[in-house]
């Protein structure tokens, strides 16, 4: 049976490559957006146990905002990029030019986000679509902002179905002063784990 | 007697006898199940991740599902002296966090977490007393077990004993 906690180094480090190109992606199209420099560090591939997910995030009842997109085509599944607060509103100064730290998200500031957030997804899609070979579509962006444990358990649960454990790739980005660290959660259902562990020459 | 918060995490269980206190923090789609014995003053939490253990083949974790984390829960309250005729459950969570137009029913995975806990506890004729179920928000529980009061917090729905 498939345990991502059982994953060997071998796939750790396609799906670290495969998080590296699609956050380069999204780091130039972010660059782009606001035209000024985004830096981004090697993303990090966690393999994590249920109890530790919301730890990442701050803790089980730390706010956090949850960005959720459904897959199809050759890829079933889903895609979560979550960020904690800290990182949220460093990401909306970045792209509105602000250097306040002690505020709220306002509308403006969650549809920008959510608009961030498909930007990532959609770099992270292509890029494991041109590894692959496989097609995947890609949902428009459904958001919630609130308790950490609340919306982890949402890929915590997907995962549940197949593992013990969930993986998580983890990027930052900086500009400037704004540190932003984002969290992917990919979670193709099974058959499409297979489907592009196949393509990619691992299974 | 100082009382304790034990802290019950996802996909795991819990029991204790009065004066502390099980919680789990941040449902969401998950269901905490709440039992409580008012006789012998002993409460058990179980914080259940999916419906049924029978759909899936990755099951030895017991506490990860609504049947077998039921059956769990009581063997485990049983053990430190608790009476199965005496308990009543007190449900919450099984929120949809995210929504979209879709027939996803990954998404309506709270729903049937919520479904599949009635039904267990309706076949081992346990009573539900109260639930704050549903929903599109995250929630955290309290259980006293020194009255089998459970205490609801929200970010931004209010909060309250149920």
């Amino acid at each position: 049976m498939l345990d991502v906690g059982n994953l060997n180094h071998f796939m750790i480090d396609i799906l670290k490559e495969l998080g590296n190109i699609g956050a380069g992606n999204a780091a130039t199209a972010l660059a782009s957006m606001i035209s000024k420099k985004v830096n981004m560090d090697v993303p990090n591939v966690r393999i994590l146990e249920f109890k530790e997910v919301a730890e990442v995030l701050g803790g089980e009842e730390n706010l956090i905002v949850g960005i959720y997109f459904e897959l199809t085509e050759d890829v079933v599944g889903n895609m979560m990029f979550a960020l904690d607060m800290d990182s949220a509103i460093n990401l909306t100064n970045m792209l509105f030019n602000r250097e306040r730290n002690d505020r709220q998200l306002d509308e403006m500031d969650i549809s920008a986000i959510s608009e961030v957030g498909n930007i990532l997804a959609s770099s992270y899609a292509n890029s494991l679509s041109s590894l692959t070979g496989l097609k995947i579509f890609i949902s428009v962006p459904s958001i919630s902002i609130d308790m950490a444990g609340a919306i982890l358990s949402v890929p915590a649960i997907q995962y549940g179905h197949v593992a013990d454990h969930a993986l998580m790739i983890e990027t930052t980005f900086e500009e400037n002063q704004n540190l932003v660290t984002g969290n992917i959660f990919f979670l193709p259902n099974l058959s499409s784990f297979d489907k592009i562990l196949t393509a990619l020459g691992v299974n | 007697m100082e009382k304790n918060t034990i802290k019950v995490g996802m996909a795991d269980l819990n029991v204790t006898k009065a004066p502390h206190l099980l919680t789990t923090l941040g449902l969401g789609s998950c269901v905490g199940i709440t039992l409580y014995d008012e006789v012998n003053k002993i409460a058990g939490l179980a914080h259940i991740m999916l419906p049924s253990s029978k759909e899936i083949k990755n099951n030895e974790n017991k506490a990860k599902f609504a049947d077998t984390g039921i059956d769990e829960l009581i063997k485990s309250m049983v053990k430190i002296g608790a009476n199965k005729n005496y308990l009543v459950a007190k449900i919450a969570g099984g929120a949809q966090m995210f929504n979209f137009n879709s027939n996803n029913q990954m998404l309506k995975i709270g729903e049937r977490n919520i479904m599949a806990t009635k039904e267990k506890l309706k076949e081992l004729n346990i009573r539900i007393v109260s639930e704050d179920t549903g929903g599109n928000f995250g929630r955290t529980i309290v259980l006293d077990s020194a009255d089998g009061s459970l205490y609801v917090r929200t970010i931004g729905h209010g909060e309250k004993i149920i």
